[in-house]
Formats: C-alpha cells, structure tokens, sequence
C-alpha cells in the first residue's frame, strides 16, 4: 500500500473515534473541566483549599482558546516544515537503488 | 466571582442531569494537576524527582544533536508534535474532554529523558501562559507526562520490536500506552494526595482512575495512530537517521 493511502486510513480512524463521543453521547457537557476534577477532590477532601494561583489566567474564554489555538498552530507549523523538507529529499529506498 | 459561582452550579447541573439520564458518565475531566491543588510537600517531592530526569535529558539531547545536525531538525519536530497535540483537548466516549501528550515519538527516537525536558517546557508555556496545569504542579505534572509516559513508550517499543512485532505496530503500542500511563500516574499522584476517608488510598485510586483511563482511552488510541502516521513519513525518508537513532 502507498504510503499516503495508510496514512489517510489512519488519519480517517482518527476522525471517526474523534467524532464519534460528539455524536452518540447526547447530553454531555464536553467541559474542558480542569474544574471538574477539583470537584472530585472537593468530594475527596472538602476542607482542602487551593494553596496558590495562577498568577496570570487569560482574560476570557475567547483568549484561552486563542492561546490554545496559537499553541496547536506553532506546533503544526514546525511538523509541517519539517515533513516538508524531509518529504522534498528522495525516499531512502530510491537513493539506494 | 458570580460567574464563577454560576458555573459551578451549571456544572453541578450537569453533573446530576448526566448521572440522572445516562450511563453513569463521569463528568470529570482527564488532565493535568491543577494549579494550587497539590500540598506543597507533594509539590517539592515530585519536583526534586523530576530534576535528575531533566538534566539527564538536557545532556542526552546535546549529545544527538552534536552527533548529526539532522537530529536537532527531528528533535524540534518531535517537540512541536507534543506541543500540538498537548494543545488539542478532544471529546471522549465519558462526555468530558482531554488531551493527549504527544512525547511517544519523541521517547521513541529520542529517549526517555531527552522527552522530559521537552516535557518540562510544554507545561511551563501551558501553566504560565494558559493557567492550565500549574507552577506548583509542574513537578507532579512533569513526572507523569515528561518521564513516565516517555518511559513506558520507549520501554515498549523495545520490548515489542525485540518481540518481533512490526515497527508500525510497536510505535503504535508505545504512544498508546505512554499515553494512558501518563494519566495513569496522575491518577497516582491525585489518590496518593487525597485518600478516601473511609476507603484510604485504594478507594481513592480507583475513583481516579474510572475517570481518567476512561476518558483517556480513545485520546490514546488517536495518539497511536498519529505517531504511526510520522512515524510511517520518516521511515520512508530518513530511514539512516531512524537507524542511528536505533529507532527502526
């Protein structure tokens, strides 16, 4: 098999399970919920209090998933350019022949 | 503060509507520690671990790099890939959203401990930039997503290709299971730091775990076949690198 077809095989399994909880599990809140998570500790140990803050916490929601999405995109950005240029040279198995 | 207090009723709403009408799906989220949420005994624990891994990877990366320029263009590639999808917090079959932490390949080319630095400075960006995880965290944070995740990769990828298991095979192992041994540890460190009241540490495990191997699951198994998918582009283009590396 070629290798962009496995590629986008596996590419395409990872759509799917991706989008498949979005799909059938109606009603969930899908909360992004590091709160949630202090919930159970709450639960846990309800006298526990938080010993220190973030000293800076983005300004809203639309700034966190900027930052998020500025994160995601400099990550991208570099694996593209390398692919890119790994992917320019000859494959290995042409270079021998 | 009063939107605060608004969302943690909505949340309480939630929760009880969810445990009401579905399965019972844990509304709780599967991602790093958060900021202030551990005492600081643990904090200076984990974190004194941590350092040794950290400065062992600071010299094992200078090492590759020294050894072929090329090594540094597939490290910074290695780094992004975690930065990526370390960024991507994704829906699961539980109704809550995690990320997965991308060090797999990195632990697979690179070693173990070259992952824990780059492990390091993907949660420090994520805790002062993003309030997400923490300062005081770092150290607990660090150990399971920058030492023992890439521990377990790297282990099992060696262990499968010793095995005779396939390469593609073998990496997709090694992310998955880095992947789901990370939030494993999390769950760890959290039941260590809260133990049940009536049930101890067990109990309290257990209900970590339900809710971060759960959710984690599906984000790994992703993760996997992500790896295998750069894993496939360099085996076909920089199969000599691979094979210094000794990752093929």
């Amino acid at each position: 098999m070629k290798l962009w077809k496995k590629n986008l095989i596996l590419i395409i399994a990872v759509i799917v399970i991706i989008a498949a909880p979005l799909l059938f599990i109606k009603g969930a809140e899908f909360a992004g919920a590091d709160n949630l998570a202090k919930e159970q500790i709450t639960k846990l140990n309800p006298d526990y209090k938080p010993w220190f803050e973030s000293p800076i916490v983005p300004a809203s929601a639309e700034i966190e998933s900027l930052l998020f999405a500025l994160q995601a995109a400099i990550g991208a950005g570099i694996v593209g350019f390398v692919l890119g240029r790994i992917t320019s040279n000859k494959p290995d198995s042409e270079i021998q022949k | 503060m009063k939107t605060a207090r608004l969302k943690r009723f909505a949340i309480c709403f939630a929760v009880v509507i969810s445990a009401t009408l579905l399965v019972p799906t844990m509304q709780v989220s599967a991602m790093h520690i958060m900021e202030g949420y551990l005492a600081p005994g643990w904090c200076i624990s984990w974190g004194v671990l941590c350092i040794p891994f950290v400065l062992l990877g600071f010299f094992s990366i200078k090492k590759k790099v020294n050894a072929s320029s090329k090594n540094l263009t597939l490290l910074a590639m290695c780094g992004a890939f975690a930065f990526v999808l370390s960024a991507l917090k994704l829906p699961s079959v539980t109704g809550s959203c995690s990320h997965p932490t991308g060090v797999g390949l990195g632990a697979i080319l690179f070693g173990p401990t070259a992952m824990s630095l780059i492990g390091v400075i993907i949660l420090l960006f994520q805790a002062i930039l993003l309030a997400h995880g923490g300062i005081t965290t770092l150290g607990a944070n660090t150990f399971s997503m920058g030492i023992v995740g890439p521990i377990v990769s790297f282990g099992i990828f060696k262990l499968s290709k010793k095995l005779g298991a396939k390469s593609g095979l073998a990496v997709f192992l090694a992310a998955f299971l880095g992947d789901l041994m990370t939030y494993v540890t999390t769950s760890v460190q959290l039941a260590l730091a809260y133990p049940d009241s009536t049930g101890g540490i067990a109990v309290s495990l257990v209900k970590f775990m339900g809710i971060f191997a759960t959710t984690q699951l599906p984000l790994a198994i992703c993760e996997g076949l992500l790896t295998v998918v750069i894993y496939n582009v360099l085996v076909k283009y920089n199969s000599k690198e691979l094979h210094d590396l000794s990752a093929i």
